[in-house]
Protein backbone atom coordinates (compact mmCIF):
# COMPACT_ATOMS: atom_id res chain seq x y z
CA UNK A 1 0.00 0.00 0.00
CA UNK A 2 1.13 3.53 -0.77
CA UNK A 3 2.62 5.07 2.39
CA UNK A 4 1.00 8.49 2.14
CA UNK A 5 2.85 11.02 4.35
CA UNK A 6 -0.47 12.55 5.40
CA UNK A 7 -1.66 9.24 6.83
CA UNK A 8 1.64 8.44 8.52
CA UNK A 9 1.83 11.84 10.24
CA UNK A 10 -1.86 11.65 11.11
CA UNK A 11 -1.81 8.19 12.70
CA UNK A 12 1.41 8.85 14.64
CA UNK A 13 0.51 12.31 15.98
CA UNK A 14 -3.14 11.54 16.60
CA UNK A 15 -2.07 8.40 18.48
CA UNK A 16 0.43 10.35 20.56
CA UNK A 17 -2.00 13.16 21.36
CA UNK A 18 -4.81 10.74 22.19
CA UNK A 19 -2.38 8.80 24.37
CA UNK A 20 -1.61 11.97 26.34
CA UNK A 21 -5.31 12.77 26.63
CA UNK A 22 -5.93 9.25 27.93
CA UNK A 23 -3.21 9.44 30.59
CA UNK A 24 -4.12 12.97 31.72
CA UNK A 25 -7.76 11.90 31.86
CA UNK A 26 -6.78 8.93 33.99
CA UNK A 27 -5.00 11.26 36.41
CA UNK A 28 -1.36 11.49 35.37
CA UNK A 29 0.18 14.56 37.07
CA UNK A 30 -2.69 14.56 39.51
CA UNK A 31 -2.88 17.96 41.22
CA UNK A 32 -0.37 20.23 39.51
CA UNK A 33 -2.04 23.08 37.62
CA UNK A 34 1.26 23.88 35.92
CA UNK A 35 1.38 20.36 34.50
CA UNK A 36 -2.23 20.69 33.37
CA UNK A 37 -1.62 24.00 31.64
CA UNK A 38 1.31 22.61 29.65
CA UNK A 39 0.36 18.98 29.03
CA UNK A 40 -3.34 19.55 28.31
CA UNK A 41 -2.98 22.09 25.48
CA UNK A 42 0.06 20.19 24.18
CA UNK A 43 -1.98 16.97 23.91
CA UNK A 44 -4.71 18.83 22.05
CA UNK A 45 -2.18 20.52 19.77
CA UNK A 46 -0.45 17.24 18.86
CA UNK A 47 -3.73 15.43 18.23
CA UNK A 48 -5.02 18.49 16.36
CA UNK A 49 -1.95 18.61 14.14
CA UNK A 50 -2.59 14.95 13.32
CA UNK A 51 -6.18 15.80 12.44
CA UNK A 52 -5.00 18.55 10.08
CA UNK A 53 -2.60 16.11 8.41
CA UNK A 54 -5.44 13.62 7.83
CA UNK A 55 -7.38 16.24 5.85
CA UNK A 56 -4.33 16.45 3.56
CA UNK A 57 -5.14 12.92 2.40
CA UNK A 58 -8.46 13.98 0.92
CA UNK A 59 -8.85 14.91 -2.73
CA UNK A 60 -11.84 17.09 -1.79
CA UNK A 61 -11.14 18.41 1.74
CA UNK A 62 -14.01 20.89 1.43
CA UNK A 63 -16.34 17.92 1.89
CA UNK A 64 -14.60 16.50 4.96
CA UNK A 65 -17.52 17.54 7.18
CA UNK A 66 -19.63 14.87 5.51
CA UNK A 67 -17.44 12.24 7.17
CA UNK A 68 -19.38 12.75 10.43
CA UNK A 69 -22.54 11.32 8.91
CA UNK A 70 -22.00 7.57 8.45
CA UNK A 71 -21.03 6.40 11.96
CA UNK A 72 -23.56 3.57 11.76
CA UNK A 73 -21.55 1.68 9.14
CA UNK A 74 -18.15 3.28 8.53
CA UNK A 75 -15.10 3.08 10.80
CA UNK A 76 -13.63 6.20 9.22
CA UNK A 77 -16.77 8.11 10.09
CA UNK A 78 -16.77 6.68 13.63
CA UNK A 79 -13.17 7.79 14.00
CA UNK A 80 -14.04 11.34 12.97
CA UNK A 81 -16.98 11.49 15.41
CA UNK A 82 -15.01 9.94 18.28
CA UNK A 83 -12.05 12.24 17.69
CA UNK A 84 -14.15 15.37 18.04
CA UNK A 85 -16.10 13.97 21.01
CA UNK A 86 -12.89 12.98 22.81
CA UNK A 87 -11.33 16.40 22.29
CA UNK A 88 -14.44 18.30 23.39
CA UNK A 89 -14.82 16.11 26.50
CA UNK A 90 -11.16 16.64 27.33
CA UNK A 91 -11.42 20.43 26.87
CA UNK A 92 -14.39 20.57 29.27
CA UNK A 93 -12.55 18.38 31.80
CA UNK A 94 -9.43 20.53 31.47
CA UNK A 95 -11.35 23.82 31.76
CA UNK A 96 -13.21 22.69 34.91
CA UNK A 97 -9.94 21.54 36.44
CA UNK A 98 -7.70 24.47 35.55
CA UNK A 99 -10.11 27.41 35.51
CA UNK A 100 -12.64 26.48 38.19
CA UNK A 101 -10.47 24.06 40.16
CA UNK A 102 -13.15 21.37 40.00
CA UNK A 103 -11.68 17.98 39.14
CA UNK A 104 -14.50 15.88 37.71
CA UNK A 105 -12.80 12.51 37.66
CA UNK A 106 -15.49 10.58 35.74
CA UNK A 107 -15.25 13.21 32.99
CA UNK A 108 -11.50 12.57 32.79
CA UNK A 109 -12.09 8.84 32.59
CA UNK A 110 -14.67 9.43 29.87
CA UNK A 111 -12.14 11.49 27.90
CA UNK A 112 -9.60 8.69 28.32
CA UNK A 113 -12.11 6.09 27.12
CA UNK A 114 -13.10 8.21 24.13
CA UNK A 115 -9.43 8.84 23.22
CA UNK A 116 -8.75 5.09 23.32
CA UNK A 117 -11.89 4.45 21.27
CA UNK A 118 -10.68 7.00 18.70
CA UNK A 119 -7.40 5.16 18.22
CA UNK A 120 -9.29 1.86 18.11
CA UNK A 121 -11.47 3.27 15.32
CA UNK A 122 -8.37 4.48 13.45
CA UNK A 123 -6.91 0.99 13.65
CA UNK A 124 -10.19 -0.59 12.56
CA UNK A 125 -10.11 1.42 9.31
CA UNK A 126 -7.15 -0.78 8.41
CA UNK A 127 -8.12 -3.92 10.32
CA UNK A 128 -11.52 -4.13 8.58
CA UNK A 129 -9.92 -4.50 5.13
CA UNK A 130 -10.06 -8.15 4.16
CA UNK A 131 -8.35 -7.04 0.97
CA UNK A 132 -5.14 -6.38 2.94
CA UNK A 133 -4.61 -9.63 4.88
CA UNK A 134 -1.57 -8.21 6.70
CA UNK A 135 -3.83 -5.65 8.35
CA UNK A 136 -7.00 -7.65 8.85
CA UNK A 137 -5.24 -10.84 9.88
CA UNK A 138 -2.97 -9.11 12.42
CA UNK A 139 -4.13 -7.62 15.73
CA UNK A 140 -3.83 -4.11 14.30
CA UNK A 141 -6.02 -2.46 17.00
CA UNK A 142 -3.87 -3.95 19.79
CA UNK A 143 -0.78 -2.61 18.06
CA UNK A 144 -2.19 0.90 17.64
CA UNK A 145 -3.47 1.08 21.24
CA UNK A 146 -0.18 -0.24 22.68
CA UNK A 147 1.70 2.41 20.70
CA UNK A 148 -0.75 5.12 21.74
CA UNK A 149 -0.45 4.33 25.47
CA UNK A 150 3.34 4.02 25.36
CA UNK A 151 3.77 7.31 23.45
CA UNK A 152 1.23 9.16 25.57
CA UNK A 153 2.85 8.09 28.82
CA UNK A 154 6.31 8.94 27.55
CA UNK A 155 5.23 12.43 26.44
CA UNK A 156 3.17 13.00 29.59
CA UNK A 157 6.09 11.93 31.79
CA UNK A 158 8.40 14.28 29.89
CA UNK A 159 6.12 17.22 30.61
CA UNK A 160 5.74 16.09 34.21
CA UNK A 161 9.47 15.89 34.74
CA UNK A 162 10.00 19.23 32.99
CA UNK A 163 7.80 21.03 35.53
CA UNK A 164 9.71 19.41 38.36
CA UNK A 165 7.33 16.63 39.37
CA UNK A 166 8.44 13.14 40.26
CA UNK A 167 7.60 10.37 37.81
CA UNK A 168 8.39 7.23 39.74
CA UNK A 169 6.02 4.56 38.46
CA UNK A 170 5.80 6.10 35.06
CA UNK A 171 9.14 4.78 33.94
CA UNK A 172 8.25 1.24 34.80
CA UNK A 173 4.99 1.46 32.92
CA UNK A 174 6.72 3.06 29.94
CA UNK A 175 9.11 0.19 29.97
CA UNK A 176 6.44 -2.47 30.15
CA UNK A 177 4.20 -0.87 27.54
CA UNK A 178 7.10 -0.08 25.27
CA UNK A 179 8.26 -3.65 25.42
CA UNK A 180 4.75 -5.00 24.97
CA UNK A 181 4.20 -2.69 22.05
CA UNK A 182 7.41 -3.78 20.42
CA UNK A 183 6.54 -7.41 20.89
CA UNK A 184 3.08 -7.06 19.42
CA UNK A 185 4.40 -5.03 16.54
CA UNK A 186 7.23 -7.43 15.87
CA UNK A 187 4.91 -10.40 15.84
CA UNK A 188 2.34 -8.85 13.60
CA UNK A 189 4.30 -6.80 11.13
CA UNK A 190 7.86 -8.06 11.04
CA UNK A 191 7.18 -11.59 9.88
CA UNK A 192 4.69 -10.50 7.24
CA UNK A 193 1.94 -12.23 9.21
CA UNK A 194 -1.28 -12.51 7.33
CA UNK A 195 0.14 -12.89 3.85
CA UNK A 196 -2.02 -15.36 1.95
CA UNK A 197 -4.35 -15.68 4.94
CA UNK A 198 -7.54 -15.97 2.88
CA UNK A 199 -5.89 -17.99 0.13
CA UNK A 200 -6.17 -15.35 -2.59
CA UNK A 201 -4.05 -15.91 -5.66
CA UNK A 202 -3.98 -15.05 -9.35
CA UNK A 203 -6.09 -18.20 -9.79
CA UNK A 204 -8.90 -17.18 -7.39
CA UNK A 205 -8.73 -13.59 -8.70
CA UNK A 206 -9.49 -14.71 -12.24
CA UNK A 207 -11.71 -17.65 -11.33
CA UNK A 208 -9.34 -19.93 -13.27
CA UNK A 209 -8.84 -22.35 -10.38
CA UNK A 210 -7.57 -25.87 -11.00
CA UNK A 211 -6.43 -25.21 -14.55
CA UNK A 212 -2.78 -24.64 -13.86
CA UNK A 213 -0.68 -21.66 -13.05
CA UNK A 214 -2.15 -18.29 -14.00
CA UNK A 215 0.42 -15.75 -15.08
CA UNK A 216 -0.08 -12.17 -16.23
CA UNK A 217 0.92 -12.12 -19.87
CA UNK A 218 -0.14 -8.59 -20.78
CA UNK A 219 -1.33 -5.83 -18.51
CA UNK A 220 -4.22 -3.67 -19.69
CA UNK A 221 -1.85 -0.77 -20.27
CA UNK A 222 1.87 -0.18 -20.56
CA UNK A 223 1.94 2.71 -18.09
CA UNK A 224 0.97 2.97 -14.46
CA UNK A 225 -2.42 3.87 -12.98
CA UNK A 226 -4.12 4.83 -9.73
CA UNK A 227 -4.55 1.19 -8.71
CA UNK A 228 -0.89 0.34 -9.13
CA UNK A 229 0.35 3.51 -7.43
CA UNK A 230 -2.01 3.10 -4.49
CA UNK A 231 -2.33 -0.67 -4.08
CA UNK A 232 0.84 -2.20 -5.52
CA UNK A 233 3.44 0.00 -3.89
CA UNK A 234 6.70 -1.93 -3.66
CA UNK A 235 9.36 0.78 -3.23
CA UNK A 236 11.43 0.38 -0.09
CA UNK A 237 10.42 -3.16 0.83
CA UNK A 238 13.98 -4.17 0.05
CA UNK A 239 15.24 -2.09 2.98
CA UNK A 240 12.44 -3.14 5.29
CA UNK A 241 14.65 -5.00 7.74
CA UNK A 242 17.02 -2.06 8.26
CA UNK A 243 14.16 0.37 8.61
CA UNK A 244 12.40 -1.89 11.11
CA UNK A 245 15.53 -2.12 13.22
CA UNK A 246 15.98 1.65 13.08
CA UNK A 247 12.33 2.13 14.06
CA UNK A 248 12.63 -0.24 17.00
CA UNK A 249 15.82 1.43 18.24
CA UNK A 250 14.52 4.99 17.90
CA UNK A 251 10.98 4.20 18.92
CA UNK A 252 11.61 2.10 22.01
CA UNK A 253 15.20 1.40 22.96
CA UNK A 254 16.52 5.00 22.85
CA UNK A 255 13.51 6.36 24.81
CA UNK A 256 13.87 3.66 27.46
CA UNK A 257 17.61 4.26 27.85
CA UNK A 258 17.04 8.02 28.06
CA UNK A 259 14.20 7.51 30.54
CA UNK A 260 16.50 5.52 32.82
CA UNK A 261 19.34 7.98 32.23
CA UNK A 262 17.13 10.88 33.30
CA UNK A 263 17.50 9.67 36.91
CA UNK A 264 21.17 10.54 36.62
CA UNK A 265 21.35 13.47 34.19
CA UNK A 266 18.02 15.17 34.87
CA UNK A 267 14.51 15.33 33.49
CA UNK A 268 15.51 17.10 30.27
CA UNK A 269 16.61 13.70 28.89
CA UNK A 270 12.93 12.79 28.51
CA UNK A 271 12.45 15.42 25.81
CA UNK A 272 14.87 13.83 23.30
CA UNK A 273 13.32 10.52 24.37
CA UNK A 274 9.91 11.67 23.13
CA UNK A 275 11.40 13.04 19.90
CA UNK A 276 13.23 9.75 19.26
CA UNK A 277 10.00 7.86 19.93
CA UNK A 278 8.14 9.98 17.36
CA UNK A 279 10.90 9.46 14.77
CA UNK A 280 10.85 5.70 15.39
CA UNK A 281 7.07 5.58 15.15
CA UNK A 282 7.15 7.45 11.82
CA UNK A 283 9.56 4.83 10.44
CA UNK A 284 7.45 1.94 11.70
CA UNK A 285 4.22 3.46 10.43
CA UNK A 286 5.82 3.98 7.03
CA UNK A 287 6.57 0.26 6.99
CA UNK A 288 3.04 -0.54 8.18
CA UNK A 289 1.81 0.87 4.87
CA UNK A 290 4.71 0.07 2.54
CA UNK A 291 4.85 -3.60 3.50
CA UNK A 292 1.12 -4.24 3.35
CA UNK A 293 0.01 -6.14 0.26
CA UNK A 294 -3.35 -5.67 -1.41
CA UNK A 295 -5.03 -8.61 -3.17
CA UNK A 296 -5.85 -6.32 -6.09
CA UNK A 297 -2.19 -6.40 -7.15
CA UNK A 298 -2.67 -10.09 -8.02
CA UNK A 299 -4.45 -9.02 -11.20
CA UNK A 300 -1.25 -7.32 -12.30
CA UNK A 301 1.05 -10.17 -11.33
CA UNK A 302 2.37 -7.89 -8.58
CA UNK A 303 2.23 -7.99 -4.79
CA UNK B 1 -26.59 5.93 3.35
CA UNK B 2 -23.68 3.55 3.29
CA UNK B 3 -25.41 0.62 4.88
CA UNK B 4 -26.28 -2.07 2.36
CA UNK B 5 -29.90 -2.84 1.53
CA UNK B 6 -31.24 -6.11 3.00
CA UNK B 7 -32.22 -7.19 -0.47
CA UNK B 8 -32.55 -5.60 -3.86
CA UNK B 9 -35.54 -5.94 -6.20
CA UNK B 10 -33.29 -6.87 -9.11
CA UNK B 11 -29.66 -7.84 -9.45
CA UNK B 12 -28.59 -6.18 -12.65
CA UNK B 13 -25.17 -7.26 -13.76
CA UNK B 14 -22.90 -8.60 -16.43
CA UNK B 15 -21.98 -12.10 -17.47
CA UNK B 16 -18.61 -12.20 -19.18
CA UNK B 17 -17.69 -15.17 -21.31
CA UNK B 18 -13.97 -15.86 -20.99
CA UNK B 19 -14.32 -18.54 -23.66
CA UNK B 20 -15.27 -15.93 -26.25
CA UNK B 21 -13.42 -12.76 -25.26
CA UNK B 22 -10.69 -12.03 -27.80
CA UNK B 23 -9.05 -9.26 -25.79
CA UNK B 24 -9.67 -6.49 -28.32
CA UNK B 25 -10.28 -3.77 -25.64
CA UNK B 26 -13.28 -2.44 -27.60
CA UNK B 27 -15.47 -2.64 -24.47
CA UNK B 28 -12.93 -0.63 -22.46
CA UNK B 29 -12.63 2.01 -25.19
CA UNK B 30 -16.38 2.37 -25.58
CA UNK B 31 -16.76 2.46 -21.78
CA UNK B 32 -14.30 5.32 -21.58
CA UNK B 33 -15.97 7.10 -24.49
CA UNK B 34 -19.48 6.86 -23.08
CA UNK B 35 -18.67 7.50 -19.45
CA UNK B 36 -16.37 10.45 -20.01
CA UNK B 37 -19.29 12.37 -21.44
CA UNK B 38 -22.17 10.91 -19.46
CA UNK B 39 -22.86 10.35 -15.78
CA UNK B 40 -20.77 12.52 -13.43
CA UNK B 41 -17.25 13.86 -13.82
CA UNK B 42 -15.26 13.09 -16.96
CA UNK B 43 -12.74 10.22 -16.94
CA UNK B 44 -9.62 12.33 -17.08
CA UNK B 45 -6.18 11.48 -18.42
CA UNK B 46 -2.93 12.91 -17.13
CA UNK B 47 -0.05 13.51 -19.52
CA UNK B 48 -2.01 11.69 -22.26
CA UNK B 49 0.47 12.38 -25.07
CA UNK B 50 3.58 12.51 -22.91
CA UNK B 51 6.10 9.99 -21.71
CA UNK B 52 4.12 8.70 -18.73
CA UNK B 53 0.41 8.75 -19.49
CA UNK B 54 -2.12 7.68 -16.85
CA UNK B 55 -5.85 7.98 -16.64
CA UNK B 56 -9.11 6.78 -15.19
CA UNK B 57 -10.76 3.73 -16.72
CA UNK B 58 -13.76 1.80 -15.43
CA UNK B 59 -12.96 -1.35 -17.35
CA UNK B 60 -9.53 -2.81 -17.97
CA UNK B 61 -8.62 -5.84 -20.04
CA UNK B 62 -5.93 -8.22 -18.82
CA UNK B 63 -4.43 -11.15 -20.66
CA UNK B 64 -3.31 -14.21 -18.75
CA UNK B 65 -1.47 -17.35 -19.62
CA UNK B 66 -2.74 -20.47 -17.89
CA UNK B 67 -0.13 -23.14 -17.82
CA UNK B 68 -1.31 -26.61 -16.84
CA UNK B 69 1.16 -29.13 -15.52
CA UNK B 70 0.86 -31.05 -18.76
CA UNK B 71 -0.32 -29.95 -22.16
CA UNK B 72 -0.20 -26.64 -23.95
CA UNK B 73 -0.71 -23.31 -22.21
CA UNK B 74 -3.96 -21.42 -22.72
CA UNK B 75 -4.38 -17.69 -23.24
CA UNK B 76 -7.32 -16.09 -21.43
CA UNK B 77 -8.42 -12.50 -22.02
CA UNK B 78 -9.98 -11.08 -18.93
CA UNK B 79 -12.04 -7.87 -18.72
CA UNK B 80 -12.10 -6.49 -15.17
CA UNK B 81 -14.69 -4.02 -13.90
CA UNK B 82 -17.05 -3.50 -10.94
CA UNK B 83 -18.94 -6.68 -10.00
CA UNK B 84 -21.77 -4.80 -8.20
CA UNK B 85 -21.36 -7.09 -5.19
CA UNK B 86 -24.26 -7.95 -2.92
CA UNK B 87 -22.00 -7.48 0.12
CA UNK B 88 -20.07 -4.59 -1.35
CA UNK B 89 -17.31 -3.64 1.13
CA UNK B 90 -16.69 -0.40 -0.78
CA UNK B 91 -20.13 0.85 0.26
CA UNK B 92 -19.98 0.16 3.98
CA UNK B 93 -16.55 1.75 4.49
CA UNK B 94 -17.62 5.07 2.92
CA UNK B 95 -17.58 7.78 5.60
CA UNK B 96 -19.56 10.42 3.70
CA UNK B 97 -22.51 8.43 2.41
CA UNK B 98 -21.39 8.99 -1.18
CA UNK B 99 -21.23 5.27 -2.00
CA UNK B 100 -24.48 3.37 -2.11
CA UNK B 101 -26.16 0.29 -3.51
CA UNK B 102 -29.52 0.86 -5.14
CA UNK B 103 -32.48 -1.06 -3.74
CA UNK B 104 -34.33 -1.17 -7.05
CA UNK B 105 -31.65 -2.82 -9.19
CA UNK B 106 -28.56 -3.45 -7.04
CA UNK B 107 -26.28 -1.08 -8.96
CA UNK B 108 -23.43 0.29 -6.83
CA UNK B 109 -22.97 4.00 -7.44
CA UNK B 110 -21.04 7.00 -6.13
CA UNK B 111 -22.75 10.31 -5.45
CA UNK B 112 -19.96 12.50 -6.76
CA UNK B 113 -21.32 15.60 -5.03
CA UNK B 114 -20.73 13.96 -1.63
CA UNK B 115 -17.44 12.09 -2.26
CA UNK B 116 -14.48 13.65 -0.44
CA UNK B 117 -11.89 11.54 -2.27
CA UNK B 118 -10.44 9.69 0.72
CA UNK B 119 -9.87 6.56 -1.36
CA UNK B 120 -10.92 4.08 1.32
CA UNK B 121 -13.51 2.40 -0.94
CA UNK B 122 -10.77 1.65 -3.49
CA UNK B 123 -8.81 0.01 -0.68
CA UNK B 124 -11.82 -2.04 0.36
CA UNK B 125 -12.45 -3.40 -3.15
CA UNK B 126 -10.62 -6.65 -3.95
CA UNK B 127 -11.15 -6.24 -7.68
CA UNK B 128 -9.59 -2.85 -8.44
CA UNK B 129 -12.90 -1.58 -9.66
CA UNK B 130 -12.67 1.93 -8.23
CA UNK B 131 -10.29 4.63 -9.35
CA UNK B 132 -9.89 8.11 -7.92
CA UNK B 133 -9.99 10.60 -10.76
CA UNK B 134 -6.93 12.81 -10.50
CA UNK B 135 -8.63 15.83 -12.05
CA UNK B 136 -12.04 15.70 -10.38
CA UNK B 137 -10.83 14.31 -7.04
CA UNK B 138 -13.80 11.97 -6.75
CA UNK B 139 -14.09 8.20 -6.96
CA UNK B 140 -15.11 6.80 -10.34
CA UNK B 141 -16.53 3.35 -10.97
CA UNK B 142 -18.70 1.37 -13.37
CA UNK B 143 -22.30 2.62 -13.24
CA UNK B 144 -23.54 -0.29 -15.34
CA UNK B 145 -24.33 2.60 -17.72
CA UNK B 146 -27.24 3.65 -15.57
CA UNK B 147 -27.68 6.56 -18.00
CA UNK B 148 -28.18 4.16 -20.93
CA UNK B 149 -30.15 1.20 -19.61
CA UNK B 150 -33.18 3.28 -18.54
CA UNK B 151 -32.81 5.91 -21.26
CA UNK B 152 -36.00 6.12 -23.32
CA UNK B 153 -34.31 8.50 -25.76
CA UNK B 154 -32.11 5.69 -27.02
CA UNK B 155 -33.25 2.96 -29.42
CA UNK B 156 -34.13 -0.16 -27.47
CA UNK B 157 -31.09 -2.13 -28.64
CA UNK B 158 -28.84 0.56 -27.19
CA UNK B 159 -30.33 0.32 -23.70
CA UNK B 160 -27.53 -1.92 -22.47
CA UNK B 161 -24.15 -0.97 -20.98
CA UNK B 162 -21.73 0.49 -23.53
CA UNK B 163 -19.32 -2.43 -23.09
CA UNK B 164 -22.03 -4.97 -23.91
CA UNK B 165 -23.21 -2.99 -26.91
CA UNK B 166 -19.72 -2.67 -28.36
CA UNK B 167 -18.40 -6.20 -27.86
CA UNK B 168 -17.83 -7.52 -31.40
CA UNK B 169 -17.52 -11.11 -30.23
CA UNK B 170 -20.65 -11.32 -28.09
CA UNK B 171 -18.66 -12.12 -24.97
CA UNK B 172 -20.59 -9.76 -22.70
CA UNK B 173 -24.17 -10.20 -21.54
CA UNK B 174 -26.37 -7.91 -19.46
CA UNK B 175 -29.46 -8.75 -17.47
CA UNK B 176 -31.17 -9.45 -14.17
CA UNK B 177 -29.31 -12.19 -12.36
CA UNK B 178 -31.98 -12.46 -9.64
CA UNK B 179 -34.47 -13.85 -12.18
CA UNK B 180 -33.64 -17.53 -12.74
CA UNK B 181 -35.41 -17.42 -16.13
CA UNK B 182 -33.38 -14.52 -17.48
CA UNK B 183 -30.95 -15.19 -20.31
CA UNK B 184 -27.99 -14.28 -18.15
CA UNK B 185 -29.06 -16.53 -15.27
CA UNK B 186 -29.58 -19.41 -17.75
CA UNK B 187 -26.09 -18.85 -19.12
CA UNK B 188 -24.61 -18.93 -15.62
CA UNK B 189 -26.40 -22.20 -14.85
CA UNK B 190 -25.50 -23.88 -18.14
CA UNK B 191 -21.88 -22.82 -18.22
CA UNK B 192 -21.03 -22.89 -14.52
CA UNK B 193 -20.60 -19.14 -13.99
CA UNK B 194 -17.92 -18.21 -11.48
CA UNK B 195 -17.43 -15.66 -8.70
CA UNK B 196 -14.08 -13.89 -8.56
CA UNK B 197 -12.21 -14.22 -5.25
CA UNK B 198 -15.09 -15.84 -3.35
CA UNK B 199 -12.81 -15.88 -0.27
CA UNK B 200 -13.30 -12.11 -0.03
CA UNK B 201 -16.98 -12.79 0.82
CA UNK B 202 -18.31 -10.00 -1.35
CA UNK B 203 -20.97 -12.06 -3.20
CA UNK B 204 -20.36 -10.57 -6.66
CA UNK B 205 -23.40 -10.16 -8.92
CA UNK B 206 -21.35 -10.25 -12.14
CA UNK B 207 -20.34 -13.75 -13.18
CA UNK B 208 -17.57 -15.05 -15.40
CA UNK B 209 -18.10 -18.02 -17.69
CA UNK B 210 -14.97 -20.18 -17.64
CA UNK B 211 -13.13 -20.92 -20.86
CA UNK B 212 -13.68 -24.44 -22.12
CA UNK B 213 -10.64 -26.66 -21.74
CA UNK B 214 -8.40 -26.61 -24.73
CA UNK B 215 -8.84 -29.51 -27.14
CA UNK B 216 -6.39 -32.30 -26.52
CA UNK B 217 -3.99 -32.33 -29.43
CA UNK B 218 -4.59 -35.42 -31.60
CA UNK B 219 -1.42 -37.37 -32.35
CA UNK B 220 -0.40 -35.94 -35.72
CA UNK B 221 1.58 -37.54 -38.57
CA UNK B 222 5.27 -38.25 -38.07
CA UNK B 223 6.64 -35.10 -39.69
CA UNK B 224 10.25 -36.24 -39.62
CA UNK B 225 9.39 -39.31 -41.66
CA UNK B 226 7.49 -37.21 -44.19
CA UNK B 227 10.56 -35.08 -44.75
CA UNK B 228 12.44 -38.12 -46.07
CA UNK B 229 11.86 -38.58 -49.83
CA UNK B 230 10.38 -41.99 -50.46
CA UNK B 231 12.37 -43.96 -53.06
CA UNK B 232 10.62 -46.48 -55.26
CA UNK B 233 11.66 -49.09 -57.83
CA UNK B 234 15.34 -49.65 -58.45
CA UNK B 235 16.37 -46.73 -56.19
CA UNK B 236 14.17 -48.16 -53.41
CA UNK B 237 15.85 -51.55 -53.74
CA UNK B 238 19.26 -49.80 -53.70
CA UNK B 239 18.29 -47.74 -50.62
CA UNK B 240 17.25 -50.85 -48.69
CA UNK B 241 20.32 -52.81 -49.88
CA UNK B 242 22.65 -50.00 -48.74
CA UNK B 243 20.84 -49.81 -45.39
CA UNK B 244 21.49 -53.52 -44.89
CA UNK B 245 25.22 -53.02 -45.39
Amino acid sequence: MHPAPSLIVFTVLSGLGMGMIAWIGLGLGSESHLFGWIAGPLALAVAGLGGVASVGHLARPDRAWRAFSQWRSSWLSREACLMVTAKVTFVVYLALWLLLDIRVWPLGWLAAALATATVYATAMIYAQLRTVPMWSGAPTPHLFIAMMMAGGLLAGSAVKASVGLDVPIGYMVVWVLGAAGTAVWWQTQAAGAGRGLYGSSAETATGLVGRGQVRSLERPHTGSNYLLKEMAYTVGRRRAFELRRLGAILGFIVPLVLALASYLVGAWALIPAVLAHIAGMLALRWLFFAEAEHVQALYYGAR
Amino acid sequence: MTTLPERTDKKLGLVIDLDICVGCHACAVNCKEWNTGGYGAALSDQDPYGADPTGTWLNRIHTYEVEPREGPAQIVHFPRSCLHCEDAPCVTVCPTGASYKRVEDGIVLVNEDHCMGCGLCAWACPYGARELDAAAGVMKKCTLCVDRIYNDNLPEEDRVPACVRSCPAGARHFGDLSDPNSDVAQLVTERGGLDLMPEMETKPVNKYLPPRPKDARAPGPDLAALAEPEAKGFLGWLDKALERL
